[in-house]
């Protein structure tokens, strides 16, 4: 449980926008900052969640794990191995150790694919199994593992004719099927009924004990995360604002974003049911192009001083063992 | 859909030894089955069929005729010295009916539809029914060839520029840019005018022009759909090469498009080969537009010789529209927009 599998070091993702005729004249540049410095390290077996609303960096994070994106800066470790450059045989390799679980699982598949086709596709690209039979059988096994019984039933199937959350079974058992250590979820709860929901989590969680595997779960709903992480980091506009144990992120909570996310949690109180609760934040999530000098969460922050604006951005530092925040005012504002 | 669910769940093997080729079979049978459901909805696209199955008919029955009238001998007092069989007579190419009518005094030609030449005779005595019957043959082979040539390569550059997009894409819409602007017809004329012009070469030249030009913009537009579904990012990570993508994912997925083009492009290579034929700047044995310029370059209007104008005008106006309205039939198939489902 304490060994370190994936590193992540002042991850920086910078999209250039382009440029209006003043600035192309100036030689100037202007980036989008999507992911701008994030550091964090996952230990194997653990279910790390990375946590924002939309537009904060979070699937750019992701991509960048999975090498969908190529970083600008910063550095990827991965079971020791600097994985930033890697050579093409190096890629392939790694791309069978992490695995990506996707929002919506029907977009993830090919339309024109069968679940069969869905499952094999990974085992043809890295030539596994020793022909059509040897490959069938793991992926019966799979979708055994991801409770899809009986399987032979499935296999044959379109995407379209199965559930949203059989859906999102197939698509964790086509990560499963390369037996990676590592798997990025991004968002895989978010387009399933609410009542399937608990019910995929807890299919997720119980395939990750079984496999030993360690979990990257990106979400904007703190509400599943709760439950489902060991360990909980909060990105805004493209830094980690916050990072801790997940009961110290919600019990605990220091930094004013994260309570406003917690807030925006709605747990009706017994009594008050049609009570609105007003959330501690003030307007929208700015640009990641144009992105607040200081703090970069002040014109947003109820708690905001000047000194949060004008002294430069507060980096992260540790509040309580493991618990770390980015936030001038912690001490006082609690 | 059925589900195997008579099989136990415990029995894999049976499933298992179903060979790869009966998967795929049974994944496009099924895949037919539903398109064709679709496209018979709408009955515009079965009219399409049903004529270009008449062409078929014509086309394959020529040779057919042809062996027939050639075991048929003439007696001698029919003759006149040239023809042996009916088959010289009947020749799309070479016949000359010298036969006497029935006033005892040989044909002149061109002759009127009549019994003996139910679509009448060219200026050289050649039987008309005969000459669109073999050209049958031709427009098809010549027609599918250029579409199927502009089709795929507009389809492999459409699918290539949208993929790797930046140099490739650049390049390849600059080149769309430049045939689209290209004056068609006389660029065509053009070109014969450097080189002997056959049917090959025309076909040739059509499909490259396709190929690169206005269809391979809305592929490419197409592709670009595909290209950013979250399933093209799900190869990437299963590790699919560009490639891999490319035919497995993107290709697949807007093809219905490219066999949309393809009847289209039939349509547009046997119209332009008809114009050029007319205009007489095509190396072709017989073809529907050689029948009209033989009656022109022979000096007969409309008035004199109306079959030669009207019979081989119908016969290329409903062989591309046939295949128009194929095109447009599968447009629902493409569309899904146009889908009452
Ligand atoms: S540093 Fe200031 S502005 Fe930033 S979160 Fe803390 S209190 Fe708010």
């Amino acid at each position: 449980m304490s060994e370190v599998i994936l590193e992540v070091k002042d991850l920086k993702k910078w999209f250039p926008v382009r440029r209006r005729i003043s600035q192309l004249f100036k030689g100037e540049k202007s980036w989008v900052r999507a992911v701008d410095g994030v550091s964090f390290s996952i230990k194997k077996g653990e279910i790390f969640g990375l946590i924002g609303e939309s537009g904060c960096g979070k699937t750019t994070t992701g991509k960048l794990l999975m090498k969908l994106l190529e970083s600008t800066a910063g550095q990827i470790i991965f079971q020791g191995e600097d994985v930033t450059n890697l050579t093409p045989e190096g890629i392939s390799r790694y791309k069978r150790e992490i695995q990506m679980i996707f929002q919506d699982p029907y977009a993830s598949m090919n339309p024109r694919f069968k679940i069969r086709d869905v499952l094999l596709e990974p085992l043809i690209i890295h030539k596994l199994g020793a022909g059509l039979e040897e490959r069938i059988s793991m992926a019966t096994e799979v979708l055994e593992e991801v409770k899809m019984t009986p399987p032979i039933e499935f296999l044959d199937r379109y995407p379209h004719m199965l559930s949203g959350g059989q859906r999102q079974r197939v698509a964790t058992a086509r990560t499963l099927i390369l037996s990676p250590t590592f798997i990025v979820a991004d968002e895989p709860v978010s387009m399933i009924d609410l009542s399937t929901r608990a019910e995929v989590l807890q299919m997720m969680k119980e395939v990750q004990q079984d496999l030993n595997l360690t979990y990257l779960y990106i979400t904007h709903d703190l509400s599943t995360a709760r439950y489902f992480t060991d360990r909980i980091a909060v990105m805004y506009l493209g830094k980690i604002v916050e990072m801790g144990s997940a009961d110290q992120i919600v019990d605990n909570t220091l930094h004013p974003y994260s309570r406003a996310l917690i807030a925006a949690v709605c747990e009706p109180v017994t009594g008050k049911v049609n009570l609105i609760k007003e959330v501690p934040i003030k307007g929208e999530i700015p640009s990641a192009a144009n992105i607040p000098a200081g703090c970069r969460f002040h014109p947003r922050c109820i708690f905001a001083k000047p000194e949060c604006w004008e002294l430069e951005e507060p980096g992260l530092e540790e509040a309580e063992p493991g618990h770390l925040v980015a936030c001038r005012r912690y001490q006082e504002i609690v | 859909m059925l589900v195997k669910n008579s099989i136990p769940s415990g029995s894999d093997a049976k499933i298992i030894s179903e060979s790869l080729w009966r998967i795929r079979l049974n994944l496009l049978q099924q895949a037919w089955k539903n398109n064709w459901q679709i496209f018979t909805e709408k009955k515009i696209g079965l009219v399409g069929l049903w004529i270009i199955g008449f062409f078929i008919l014509l086309a394959i029955s020529h040779p057919i005729l042809m062996a027939y009238w050639s075991s048929q001998e003439l007696p001698p007092e029919a003759m006149m010295g040239h023809n042996k069989s009916l088959a010289d007579v009947y020749d799309p190419i070479r016949g000359l009916d010298l036969r006497p009518g029935k006033d005892m005094m040989p044909l002149s030609h061109p002759a009127a539809p009549s019994w003996r030449h139910p679509f009448g005779t060219d200026p050289m005595g050649r039987d008309v029914l005969s000459q669109i019957m073999y050209s049958a043959r031709i427009e098809f082979l010549f027609g599918v060839f250029s579409a199927l040539l502009s089709v795929f390569l507009a389809t492999l550059v459409g699918a290539v520029s949208a993929y790797f997009g930046g140099k490739i894409d650049a390049f390849f819409m600059r080149l769309a840019d430049l045939v689209l602007t290209l004056p068609f017809l006389p660029f065509l004329i053009f070109l014969s005018s450097l080189l002997t012009l056959d049917l090959f070469k025309l076909g040739l030249v059509l499909g490259l022009l396709g190929g690169f030009g206005g269809r391979t913009i809305v592929l490419k537009s197409q592709a670009l759909s595909i290209k950013v579904r979250p399933y093209i990012e799900a190869a990437k990570i299963a590790g699919g090469s560009h490639w891999h993508i490319i035919f497995r994912h993107i290709i697949p997925n807007i093809l219905p498009l490219s066999f949309f083009y393809l009847m289209l492009g039939v349509t547009s290579a046997v119209m332009s080969e008809a114009t050029l034929s007319f205009l007489g700047l095509l190396q072709a044995p017989i073809s529907w537009g050689l029948i009209m310029n033989f009656a022109r370059s022979f000096g007969y209007s409309f008035y004199e010789a109306w079959w030669l104008y009207l019979i081989p005008g119908v016969t290329i106006t409903l062989f591309c529209g046939s295949f128009y309205l194929v095109g447009r039939g599968l447009d629902t198939l493409v569309n899904p927009k146009l889908r009452k489902r």
